[in-house]
């Protein structure tokens, strides 16, 4: 069976007066049909970037420059606009961060769920209303009716993020790309929507990429993880090794970041130092400065490496035991 | 929503009262209103009748009553030069002035939005940087030369249009307009453009701001994320998000539409109220102004508070807020 | 016994700041658009051209004597009989028109900076005033303002000269009268962001004199607005002082700005001897346009949300 989505290699690179900012620079992950991605990293680490690349939306003066992006057989890197567009809502969906933002405050949202039926379907008026009805329906908002005829200002934040994904759903597309949907939202709410989303991927058999930083969130959530550095993809694997057994020293450094599960009042780790400026990026690995293994031979830069089945990295001193090398770090 | 548009007039009736004021201090106060208000070629006997009806030997509390209480009576004075009520001369001109500015706004309307438009969309294309320009050329430029400058080509050496005057009207409901019939339309044409030129190149830069602000948000990337066609986003995404700013300043501009077209009408021999005014002043009838100025008051006033109304019911947002509070 | 203080060992001297003054930055920014650029250049020459023109107009226009009535109305480039050329040409009474404009300018410029500096200085009193008072202060001030600003200025100055007939002075007051409001209204809302930071409240804290804080600490803030707002103030304050001389309430026959000029020329006009007024007009346009173009890049430069 061939992935449903296969990425290799991408490019997105911002053409600002101040220079070139690699935002992407080398992202490649394979995504099957139904299943779940975290796509992981820091703010400004280009997450965000790669999933507008999907899509062909990175606006001027961004601009794909490299790499495949092949979607159920086709490369929709150099797709010209009209193609994209017919993906667009169809095939590949995708919900915003910020479900404050994404809605048009002026029209109603009738208006914006029918327009995107329309937009795919030729169907009548009627007959595109009763199917964002039933989205809406189906995302569990009550009162669907009443709900078409509003205006996003007069929802929460929480009920509109379900429109949005009422919205992303109206075509019951392959992918769903979710640029950390739940960030915006209250904790509480933030489960709601996060079980939400995964029981309807999982009722349509739709794939999902979930973009965000948050470890322990999306490592519920997805079968596989992409944790991504300064443009790169780092690391990817089942969820359950990368969790357990980290390859790349930036993953262990995240893992060891999150506070779950720890004994009380135990030191959290931190990766010392700051993600680097997109601008003036360091040489070879993106990581050595910061990283605890860094040393001369990581002035090459590493290319992705399947270390273990299934477990690539971009390393030059991959963790490959953990047990031994947690022993080491506790010596030294 | 009652409670705001009592609020609302109630703001608007306060100002005419404020300006009413400020007139009656200019005129009565500051002045002597013998001489404002009584024609220097009027015997002792037309004086004297002038200040038992102003009651100007009275002490100055009670002239104002006077004064308002005629105002509310729509008698402002008389015209020294016509000898008749000044309300009823300006009146006249009313719908010549009115003629002319609401077709200069549906110009720089019409025009200036899609250039806006467009100059938002693609601001650092060629077009898009040729219709800035333009527009700092449009604001830049006096009223009154650039409509002497179209005189000179139009009228003068090109011969297309009438230099000035207004030509043939045929009455639409007992008003004489001129936008009815091609000769109209000849005379029309140039003061309506002089007067819209500066306003389109207002209308530009706004559209063209708002565009750009409205582009970058979230929502217009989600409307492409959804797949909608590019004609969709900018006629109904982003349009709908840009007539709201345009339509209050341009409400708010009909009333300065209606003080520039004073310029206009002076430099194309419109027989317009602003026109009047002018001649007015050069002939010292002062009732006439003070009269004019009265009414643009109130005229002003007017527009601003259908703007405030016309606002709230296009921005749901606002709508919203309103009924609550 | 000598005095043996030590001399401190001179410090190092600084490293070279990477960081450039916050001036520099705004000069370097605004250099990155020619247009504005060049709007800057032409503004300063329109400046000193106006401001020499006693010694580089070829003739006084206010001289009687210099005046030739037989020279009148010549075209562009003719010369007189006493030999001097009129590049663009004469009006009715013999008049050079580059002089005439050269002269006209500078009335012009006088009017529109000595207004400017009387508007400016009455609203950043009646802002700071509304900002730092509040309360009734500040719904006085601001209604005053509100209700200036709902009147179209034209109409404002027009029948304030109207009342009091013309004049230079006059005019100068009219301008001052209808453009202190958009300078009192810049520096409230500016003040009253600033007042709100962090920084206010701790000088506050430090119990630093009203003055003090409202001078040194919230008027700085307030300037890039005011200079923006300034700018196209000053371009509006030049054609408002054009249009009411054409108008015939402005400035005075015997001090003919570029707006009289124009006028004199609109009985010519339509006898095609368009120079009297056309010339006149294209010196107000670029002096105008100059301006605009300073002001449209100072705009892009202090507008936050464009910033990247």
């Amino acid at each position: 069976m061939t992935p449903l989505l296969q990425v290799e290699d991408l490019r997105t690179h911002f053409f600002t007066r101040d220079g070139v900012a690699r935002a992407v620079d080398g992202v490649s992950f394979t995504l099957n049909r139904g299943e779940v991605l975290g796509l992981v990293g820091e703010s400004g680490s280009g997450k965000t970037v790669t999933g507008f690349s999907l899509l062909g939306l990175v606006d001027p003066p961004g601009r794909v420059v490299g790499g495949r992006i092949l979607f159920d057989g086709t490369d929709l890197a150099g797709a010209d606009e009209a193609r994209l567009r017919k993906l667009r809502g169809k095939r590949i969906a995708m919900i915003f961060q910020d479900p404050m933002m994404t809605l048009n405050p002026v029209l109603r949202i009738d208006t914006q769920m029918v327009e995107t039926v329309l937009a795919h379907d030729r169907v009548s008026r009627a007959e595109a209303l009763a199917r964002a009805r039933a989205a809406l329906v189906q995302v569990g908002i009550s009162a669907p009716d009443e709900r078409l005829a509003s205006y996003p200002h007069q929802f929460s934040g929480g009920m509109r993020q379900r429109v949005a994904i009422a919205i992303a759903l109206l075509h019951k597309p392959d992918l769903i790309i979710a640029d950390e949907p739940t960030t915006a939202l209250d904790v509480t709410i933030q489960a709601q929507i996060l079980a939400e989303i995964q029981k309807l991927c999982r009722e349509t058999g739709t794939a999902l990429i979930w973009i965000t930083h948050d470890l322990a969130v999306v490592s519920g959530l997805a079968d596989k993880l992409a944790v991504m550095y300064a443009g790169r993809v780092v690391e990817t694997g089942e969820t359950s090794a990368v969790i357990t057994a980290p390859v790349h020293p930036y993953t262990r450094g995240l893992i060891g970041s999150v506070p779950h599960g720890k004994p009380h009042r135990s030191m959290l780790q931190q990766i010392g130092g700051m993600t680097p400026s997109l601008l003036n990026l360091p040489k070879g690995c993106m990581f050595r400065p910061r990283c605890p293994r860094g040393d001369d031979e990581c002035l090459a830069e590493p290319a992705l490496r399947e270390w273990l089945p299934g477990r690539f990295a971009r390393c030059v001193h991959p963790h490959l035991d953990p047990h031994l090398d947690d022993a080491k770090e506790r010596v030294s | 929503m009652i409670v705001y548009l009592l609020r609302r007039v109630g703001q608007s009736i306060l100002a005419v009262v404020t300006m009413a004021v400020l007139v009656f201090i200019g005129v009565y106060a500051i002045g002597n209103p013998v001489d404002i208000l009584v024609s220097p070629e009027a015997s002792q006997a037309e004086i004297r009748a002038t200040i038992e009806r102003l009651g100007l030997d009275k002490p100055l509390w009670e002239q104002f009553l006077t004064f308002a209480g005629n105002a509310l009576r729509g008698d402002l004075g008389t015209s020294f030069v016509y000898g008749r009520p000044a309300v009823e001369i300006i009146l006249q001109r009313l719908p010549a002035t009115f003629e002319l500015a609401f077709v200069a706004l549906l110009i720089s309307v019409l025009i200036g939005i899609p250039l806006g438009v467009y100059a938002g969309l693609k601001p650092d294309s060629l077009g898009g940087r040729s219709v800035m320009a333009g527009s700092i050329l449009g604001f830049s430029l006096p009223n009154f030369w650039q409509g002497m400058i179209l005189i000179l080509i139009f009228a003068v050496w090109l011969g297309w249009l009438p230099a000035g005057g207004r030509g043939p009207t045929v009455e639409l409901l007992g008003i004489p307009v001129s936008f009815l019939t091609p000769q109209g339309w000849a005379y029309l044409l140039l003061p309506a453009l002089n007067l819209a030129l500066f306003k389109m190149a207002l209308v530009i830069r706004l559209a063209r701001a708002n565009t750009r602000e409205v582009c970058l948000q979230d929502y217009i990337k989600f409307a492409r994320a959804k797949g909608l066609s590019p004609r969709r986003i900018v006629f109904v995404h982003v349009m709908k998000n840009i007539m709201i700013p345009i339509v209050t300043v341009l409400g708010l501009e009909l009333g300065s539409m209606i003080a520039f077209a004073i310029v206009t009408e002076t430099v194309f021999a419109w027989p317009g109220m602003g026109k009047l005014l002018i001649d007015s002043i050069n002939l010292l009838d002062r009732p006439v102004i003070v009269a004019y100025l009265m009414l643009t008051v109130v005229i002003i006033v007017t527009i601003n508070l259908a703007v405030d109304i016309l606002y709230s019911i296009l921005d749901p947002r606002v709508r919203l807020s309103e009924v609550k509070g | 016994m000598t005095d043996t203080t030590p001399t401190p060992a001179p410090l190092p001297a600084p490293a070279p700041a990477r960081a450039q003054s916050p001036l520099l930055r705004i000069a370097r920014n605004f250099a990155e658009d020619r247009l504005a650029v060049l709007g800057l250049l032409l503004f300063l020459a329109v400046v000193v051209l106006a401001f020499a023109a006693p010694w580089i107009a070829p003739q006084n226009p206010y001289d009687l004597a210099q005046l030739d009535i037989m020279d009148g109305g010549l075209p562009p480039g003719e010369a007189s009989f006493s030999g001097m050329t009129y590049w663009l040409g004469t009006d009715q009474q013999g008049r050079d028109m580059l002089s005439a404009i050269l002269y006209g300018l500078r009335i012009s410029l006088v009017v529109a900076l000595v207004s400017l500096a009387c508007a400016i200085t009455i609203g950043v009193v009646a802002g700071m005033a509304a900002a730092w008072f509040g309360g009734r202060v500040d719904s006085l001030i601001m209604r005053v303002v509100d209700l200036q600003l709902s009147f179209p200025s034209i109409l404002v100055a027009l029948i304030l000269l109207a009342l009091f007939g013309r004049g230079v002075d006059k005019v100068i007051i009219a301008l001052v009268i209808v453009q202190w409001a958009y300078y009192a209204r810049t520096v409230r809302s500016s003040a009253i962001v600033e007042r709100r930071k962090d920084y206010i409240e701790a000088a506050r804290c430090l119990a630093l004199s009203h003055r003090r804080i409202m001078f040194r600490h919230l008027l700085p803030n307030c300037v890039p607005p005011l200079i923006v707002v300034a700018t196209v103030q000053i371009a509006q304050a030049i054609a408002l002082e054009a249009t009411l001389s054409f108008l015939g309430v402005g400035v005075p026959i015997t001090e003919p700005s570029l707006g009289l000029l124009i006028a004199n020329g609109y009985d010519y006009l339509l006898s095609g001897r368009y120079w009297v007024s056309v010339f006149p007009g294209i010196a107000l346009l670029i002096t105008i346009v100059a301006i605009n173009l300073v002001g449209d890049r100072l705009r892009d430069i202090f507008n936050p949300r464009l910033q990247k």
